[in-house]
């Protein structure tokens, strides 16, 4: 199994709670949703019509693209509605050390 | 005519002269009430002291049912003496009134456990409509309130005393919150409910001093520690009123002693509800009164018959969002019981069996089967066959089977005690349809009200022409239709969407919740609410509407569309500067910048230097003009002046949905102000003020609210179904489906015509919104949040 690259990315408070927010890193664009007790990462674009997830309302631990309300589980990245879609969005584990977020990239994505 | 006094005017002594009157006795009856007030539900006092109910809604017998019954009614007159002997009674006014039959229904009194200083102005009870006014008027907010006692009463109060600002402490004797009702466990999980309300409970400590010189201002209590106080509020028991019964030489225990019949020791005396002791049982609960109220009216009306034989006790704490249940005797002695606990939900859930049939049931969290308990407990049944169901009931097919499978003689209200079979009669020999009908013609759902839905399954099965009265809720985080969630928010003093969620949803709330809460709290304290953006669509967090793409439009405001030259110009320069993909004339005479990036919109705002269209929100459009008098040789009235102040005055105001306005200075209509959601219409010596118009994925004309003659009463009229509108309508709904719901003459008589009072209301609650208002693209130069607009750049870089 691949291993991570962990990268320092934001101070925990530069996310408000219950928001995402917008970060490239290595070309991809990722959103980072603060939920309180933690922070978890998904692909930033909406698999259907590429929607920036980073501007859904987050609704528990899932988030609701802005553009025609497809909802995702951010732990998993996995379509809630509409329930026929079985497309899947990328999800990357996240960690806070000294009140700064960590995000994991797969290695092969790292040069 | 047989002379009945009755001495008690409350919900006991009431509930018995009803009884009598179904009778159609020939009685001569006068009642006897030491309060001032006419018979009202004591237990409803908790949701007025929380704001929820007016001391008008739990008026039970209005004083037109004394006159139409030819009921003498005596209020504030405390009877002092019986004398069995002389048949007479004595009131403290001196009075002295004869009897043939003579009803005690005193009732009880709060219990005043032995503390010192409780004589100190701010010691209350919490037991009478008087004693509710005064709590009201004492809890201000920032008031410490301490509660001795943590039983039902106590903890409603201590309730109602936060909804009402206070800081509250409740001090309970036991280990156990409610221990008459609760086990420990039971009482554990309750106790983890009001502390996530924000009321501090202090458990196994009595009272022993309350401090203060004439007022209070404070509490001792046994661990030698002292709370601070501004008002301690005495809810540690009640104890039956037998004074009376005593000088009258009626036998007394601990109640007025009465046998099967309800009759006491002495002949033609009678005793009913909490001042009754039945076989070594004083009941304090509402549902026992009304069965010894109907077996006594058969005895005192010479239909002896009917016996009283005891209640099974059940009892429900009435705290919104603080569900607990509990009913007969859940010791778990020489029983079996059957547990369930989920510690996250805080749910708690334990029956007791014993020879295969239910004793007892404790409830906490989710009290959605309380019904079913207390129907096997009260007809005794046999649930070997159902023994794999008791905490889950199989899933029903359709709503209507519970219902079906009820037996006719089952109760359906426990308070009231109506049974399926009078409520299916009542459907078929009255044509009772709703609800309120079926209150009316059979008292159910008038006591606690819990039995409502139950009442709605029945309605729907069986009545054929079945009217729904519960709306529409708004999702399922939050199971509430909106004006009962409205009263909620105002009466719970809620300005938070999170903080609702928590008390009254399922904790996290939705895209269609969330956004819907954040307008009722902004609409419901005038802007004195505590914004949440995370709550807000995105379009709200950025003050411009997304595109497709994800880029984002902004559409300045042009009042009443007319610009200028060097405004064109600005608008031009920024389009250029900006590489603004799309410019467009809007609809609303108003220019679309498409293709913004959102991390511009603030340097787009400033060089734009207008303020928001807010073409992004629910919430004030504009208001398209035609040109009115000035060149238009039609014109009879300024239509350009008066949409321009039509706008100015609405103006970054939100709505339920989006609010598209115009003037037009003849009824020509250039300015399509017919098809509007409000229209103003000049027309030769004044103008018609129009609303409820669409001309969108439907047509419909606007309806006439008022012709009136002069500019500043068309723009007040305006102001009325604005403010209206904005507080009557659901979320998401346009004024063409609000106008068309409610119909015209409703809307008319709410606004234009309501009396002064209510208008004044709506201009009051208009103006200080409108105070809070302010333009939202000012967020571009001082960001809520440094990266309100703005992607995160890594602190460390990761090349592709």
């Amino acid at each position: 199994m691949n291993g991570h690259r962990w990268v320092r990315v934001t101070p925990c408070d530069s996310i408000p709670l219950r928001e995402g927010r917008l970060v490239t890193l290595a070309g991809r664009d990722i959103a980072i949703f603060n939920l309180g007790d933690r922070f978890m990462a998904t692909d930033n674009r909406c698999p259907h019509n590429g929607g920036p997830l980073c501007d859904g309302i987050v609704a528990g631990d899932s988030v609701v693209c802005p553009l025609h309300a497809w909802k995702f589980k951010l732990e998993t990245g996995a379509v809630e509605r509409p329930s026929s879609k079985d497309e899947c969005l990328a999800t990357y584990p996240t960690r806070i050390e000294d009140g700064i977020v960590l995000l994991g990239l797969p290695e092969e994505s790292v040069p | 005519m047989t002379r009945l006094v009755v001495v008690g005017n409350g919900m006991a002594g009431m509930a018995c002269v009803e009884a009598i009157l179904k009778y159609a006795p020939r009685f001569d009856i006068t009642v006897f009430g030491d309060e001032t007030h006419v018979n009202y539900n004591r237990v409803l006092l908790s949701a007025v002291l929380a704001g929820e109910k007016a001391a008008e809604d739990i008026v039970i017998n209005p004083l037109e049912w004394y006159q139409r019954n030819d009921i003498r009614l005596h209020v504030g007159v405390r009877i002092v003496d019986a004398d069995p002997g002389a048949k007479t009674v004595t009131g403290d006014d001196g009075s002295v009134t004869p009897y043939d039959a003579l009803l005690l229904a005193t009732g009880s009194s709060a219990w005043m456990p032995r503390i010192e200083g409780l004589d100190k102005d701010g010691v209350l009870a919490f037991r009478t409509l008087d004693d509710t006014r005064e709590l009201i008027r004492r809890a201000n907010p920032a008031t410490k309130a301490v509660v001795i006692g943590g039983g039902l009463l106590g903890l409603e109060a201590a309730r109602g005393l936060q909804v009402q600002g206070c800081h509250v402490t409740v001090v309970h004797l036991m280990p156990t919150l409610m221990e008459r009702q609760l086990d420990p466990d039971g009482g554990a999980y309750l106790m983890g409910k009001m502390e996530e309300l924000g009321i501090r409970v202090l458990l196994g400590r009595t009272t022993v001093a309350v401090l203060g010189n004439g007022h209070v201002e404070g509490v001792a209590l046994s661990d030698d520690s002292c709370l601070e106080a501004d008002l301690v509020v005495v809810a540690a028991g009640i104890r039956p009123n037998v004074d009376l019964a005593h000088k009258a030489g009626v036998a007394v225990n601990r109640g007025i002693v009465v046998n099967d019949h309800m009759e006491t020791s002495s002949p033609d005396v009678f005793a009913v509800g909490e001042c009754a002791e039945h076989r070594g049982v004083c009941y304090g609960l509402v549902a026992p009164l009304f069965e010894q109220g109907k077996v006594l009216a058969a005895t005192i009306t010479g239909n002896k018959g009917p016996t009283y034989t005891g209640t099974v006790q059940a009892a429900k704490l009435k705290i919104m969002g603080v569900n607990v249940f509990s009913a007969g005797d859940w010791s778990e002695q020489n029983a079996e019981p059957v547990r369930y606990e989920d510690r996250a939900l805080g749910i708690y859930k334990k029956l007791t069996l014993r020879d295969g049939k239910l004793a007892g049931a404790i409830l906490v969290g989710d009290i959605s089967d309380s019904h079913r308990y207390m129907e096997w407990l009260r007809a005794g049944a046999d649930l070997t066959d159902q023994r794999r169901h008791l905490l889950f009931p199989p899933p029903a097919s359709d709503a209507g089977l519970d219902v079906a499978e009820m037996a006719d003689s089952a109760t359906v209200c426990g308070c009231v005690g109506v049974t399926k079979g009078a409520i299916i009669s009542a459907i078929h020999d009255r044509g009772v349809n709703t609800l309120s009908q079926l209150k009316e013609a059979t008292r159910a759902s008038t006591g606690c009200g819990s039995c409502s839905g139950l009442c709605q399954d029945l309605l729907r099965a069986v009545a054929p022409e079945f009217e729904e009265e519960v709306k529409k809720v708004i999702c399922g985080c939050l199971p509430f239709a909106e004006d009962r969630l409205r009263d909620i928010l105002r009466s719970q003093r809620l300005k938070s969407v999170q903080e609702v969620l928590e008390i009254y949803g399922n904790g996290h709330g939705c895209e269609v919740c969330k956004p819907a809460l954040s307008y009722m709290l902004d609409m419901l304290w005038c802007g004195d609410h505590d914004e949440d953006r995370s709550a807000r669509f995105i379009n709200d967090r950025v003050h411009a509407n997304i595109q497709k793409d994800g880029t984002f439009s902004v559409v300045p405001r042009i009042h009443g569309g007319v610009t200028s030259p060097a405004q064109l110009r600005r608008i031009a320069d920024v389009a250029d500067k900006y590489h603004v993909p799309m410019v467009k004339i809007t609809g609303s005479q108003r220019i679309d910048l498409l293709g913004v990036k959102k991390e511009d919109l603030p340097k787009i705002w400033a060089d734009l230097d207008m303020p928001s269209g807010q073409a992004y929100t629910k919430g004030v459009r504009m208001v398209k003009t035609c040109v009115g008098t000035d060149f238009c040789r039609f014109g009879t009235q300024d239509s350009t002046a008066i949409g321009i102040a039509l706008e100015r005055r609405f103006e970054q105001l939100y709505t339920p949905h989006k609010v598209k306005m115009a003037a037009v200075g003849c009824p020509r209509n250039c300015a399509e102000a017919t098809v509007k959601d409000i229209g103003l219409v000049g027309q030769e010596g004044g103008w018609q003020v129009v609303v409820g118009g669409a001309a969108g994925k439907s047509v419909r004309k606007a309806d006439l609210l008022t012709t009136v003659e002069t500019s500043e009463e068309a723009l007040e009229a305006s102001e009325l179904f604005f403010q209206y509108y904005r507080e009557s309508a659901n979320y998401l709904e346009r004024t063409y489906d609000f106008v068309e719901r409610l119909g015209i003459e409703k809307v008319r008589k709410e606004t234009v015509y309501a009396p002064e009072a209510v208008r004044q209301g709506l201009r009051d609650r208009f103006s200080r919104s409108k105070a809070h208002a302010v333009d939202p693209w000012l967020e571009g130069r001082e960001p809520r949040h440094p990266t309100q607009f703005i992607p995160i750049q890594s602190l460390e870089k990761v090349r592709a």
